[in-house]
């Protein structure tokens, strides 16, 4: 285990709280913060995949290439991945259209049973 | 090909104005239907044009930076069984929805779902199919809590957190993917996968989130918990669409081409689909015979059906590991391929049918229907015809996949590995209690004295007989696929992509551009003949049964 695998493991910590969360709270507002912490963990772990450790003594650069296409070469050389970025702007995207479900959701349920404890809504049975 | 997602995808956005036109009359449903109707015809062109797979670049990109939409046998194969069974409930939904608020938002949903379907099936790179993914689970988590009762909404929400665990692990699986291989194309990462000489451990990590998620998707037995809630608390056509494709395009499907295309057919995987798989098939079923509520046992049968696909691509998956001949593999993922097309036609039937009785009568209890056979007589046939080839009755669709999965699995225990007997004797005994269960639902439905709610029951209206009427004829249909010629046409180019494992992954991509590290000229140089003597080499195509 290196320094370098510490952020790769926070992550992991904080998609087992998300699930813990999810799986153990009786709230539905903490299952739906359970739901976002689980959601922004796999979008971390997407944007840590794109960090390309730089040649030495360099900081790792941002994708985005000011210089026009001369500097094209040296910017692909240096710079981090791009594409997990794009992938985690999709996908944050899509968490919030999610979040904005469950929320709704959560919303009328309480309308319905004028609680948020998911112990007193058991009209369906496992 | 695109028009197979663009097409719902517009038409869900233009819904939203053609019901502020109609209002809640019942024309709205004329777009959706005709759209349906104008994707199966695309659906079916694409199934019998032509053999060879067809790779479409988004916005004209190609590898590097591009999208691709690619149609293969498998992808046709259910593409045309989605249109087939959301064209039937959207004729269904015509009646079956008056009764319900804002039919404008209820078909706007349903074709962002079919949009998202088809996207799943047809999307050439992991990170589509999430997105894909996504965009018809989320139409379906709405659909699920459309009657905004409070049990809706509370499968609705139990839907929708596991749904999100699901999407999430294949998120997180994704990325390691990416990370390990460095490609998002189903393809490339295949290629890299075998070049790297199979599966190494952060791969395999990867993989246990993908059968987690799809896992939940595909509601195999541990991750079954939300889909008896969910399913029967849709609306009747929803519940169809649920159990007949959504849980096949979003979970088994990605699973088979997880597992054959891009794992190339690990024997490890293959074993977890294998237990999987029979624990699903034998539980749902035992469970499903317990229930009292017409929908909820459905919905168990759906768990057990689709661990019989399960079992039959995970059984394949191992013994072309070990090297057993082509016919034996071919014929376990014929029959899984055919069950699964069989399945969908029939539990979208049965749950048409529960549809038609609870609008007829207002209830879903067991104990309280009864002698509806003389009352609604189409209704009744229908239901006898799609529980007979669900439960495997001679000579519907239904026996002979059954029965194919049991020879090759009987087959496989013979000749290959011993442990396939268990399996094979399991799959015998469900068979056996699919056939009690639905003799149940006859008879507490169907036969007997007709009940007090069930005196006033009337026959369902026109469209929604038709639409029950066609998935039954169709449960007769599917039998003749066991015929060579229309095997041929239809099923095996299917099969051939997934026996073909991560090398039929590759047809039709002879693109050799490597994104992240340059890939030796020698190698880039012999991949392309290779694939097109493969395209072209005819023998291949022979082997399969």
């Amino acid at each position: 285990m290196t320094l370098q695998m510490v952020p790769y493991m926070l992550t992991f910590l904080l998609l087992v709280a998300g699930l813990y969360a999810i799986v153990a709270k009786r709230n539905l507002v903490k299952v739906i913060v359970g739901i976002l912490i689980l959601d922004y963990a796999a979008n971390l772990l997407l944007v840590l995949t794109g960090y390309r450790t730089p040649p030495a003594g360099q900081a790792p650069v941002a994708p985005i290439l000011t210089g026009g296409a001369a500097q094209a070469q040296e910017l692909a050389a240096t710079a981090v991945d791009p594409i997990p970025q794009a992938l985690v702007l999709t996908s944050i995207v899509i968490g919030l259209s999610v979040a904005a479900l469950v929320v709704a959701l959560a919303v009328r349920l309480y309308e319905k049973y004028g609680t948020f404890d998911t112990e007193l809504m058991r009209n369906l049975k496992g | 090909m695109p028009l197979l997602v663009a097409i719902p995808l517009a038409g869900g956005f233009l819904m939203p104005l053609v019901a502020r036109l109609t209002g809640a009359r019942r024309s709205a449903a004329a777009l959706p239907i005709l759209l349906a109707a104008g994707l199966l015809a695309l659906a079916v062109w694409l199934l019998l044009a032509a053999r060879e797979p067809i790779v479409y670049w988004v916005g004209g990109w190609t590898f590097p930076v591009g999208i691709s939409l690619v149609a293969d046998g498998l992808s046709r194969l259910m593409v045309v069984v989605v249109a087939v069974i959301s064209l039937v409930a959207l004729v269904f939904s015509v009646d079956y929805m008056a009764r319900f608020t804002s039919p404008g938002l209820y078909y706007t949903l349903f074709l962002l779902m079919l949009a998202g379907m088809n996207g799943v099936v047809l999307s050439g790179d992991l990170f589509n199919i999430f997105v894909f993914l996504e965009v018809a689970g989320i139409a379906s988590y709405a659909l699920v809590a459309f009657g905004t009762e409070s049990d809706e909404l509370e499968a609705g929400f139990k839907y929708l957190v596991l749904g999100t665990i699901a999407s999430t692990f294949i998120l997180v699986g994704i990325a390691l993917v990416y990370n390990v291989t460095g490609h998002l194309n189903w393809a490339k990462v295949g290629e890299a996968i075998t070049a790297a000489g199979g599966p190494t451990l952060p791969i395999y990590v990867a993989a246990a989130f993908f059968l987690m998620g799809f896992g939940l998707k595909a509601a195999m037995v541990p991750f079954h918990a939300w889909l008896p809630d969910a399913h029967p608390s849709a609306p009747a056509p929803i519940s169809a669409m649920l159990s007949g494709v959504l849980i096949k395009a979003s979970g088994v499907y990605v699973l088979a081409r997880l597992v054959f295309s891009v794992f190339d057919g690990d024997a490890g995987l293959g074993w977890v689909l294998v237990v999987l798989g029979t624990l699903s098939m034998v539980l749902g079923g035992l469970m499903a015979i317990g229930q009292g509520d017409f929908k909820r046992l459905l919905a168990y049968s759906s768990i057990s059906q689709v661990g019989y696909v399960v079992l039959a691509f995970g059984a394949a998956a191992v013994m072309r590991a070990r090297g057993m001949e082509q016919a034996a593999v071919g014929l376990a993922v014929f029959g899984g391929l055919f069950h699964l097309v069989n399945h969908a036609v029939s539990k979208s039937l049965l749950f048409l049918c529960s549809g038609s009785v609870e609008y007829a009568t207002g209830t879903r209890q067991l104990d309280r229907l009864g002698g509806l056979g003389g009352r609604m007589p189409v209704t009744a046939a229908c239901l006898r015809v799609g529980a007979l080839s669900i439960s495997g009755v001679p000579p519907l669709g239904g026996f002979w996949s059954k029965l194919i999965i049991i020879i090759a699995l009987a087959y496989m225990a013979v000749r290959g590995h011993w442990a396939f007997y268990i399996p094979t004797a399991l799959a015998v005994a469900t068979a056996a209690v699919t056939l009690v269960y639905y003799a149940k639902v006859q008879r507490f439905v169907l036969d007997g004295e007709p009940s007090e709610t069930v005196l006033r029951a009337r026959e369902v209206p026109f469209g929604m007989r038709a639409a029950t009427l066609v998935l039954a004829v169709l449960c007769f249909a599917t039998a003749l696929l066991v015929v060579p010629a229309i095997r041929d046409r239809v099923v095996t180019p299917a099969t051939e992509i997934v026996l073909g494992g991560a090398e039929a992954g590759r047809g039709g991509r002879t693109i050799t551009v490597e994104r992240k590290p340059a890939p030796p000229p020698a190698q880039a140089a012999a991949d392309a003949p290779a694939q097109t003597i493969r395209l072209q080499d005819g023998t291949r195509q022979g082997e399969t049964p």
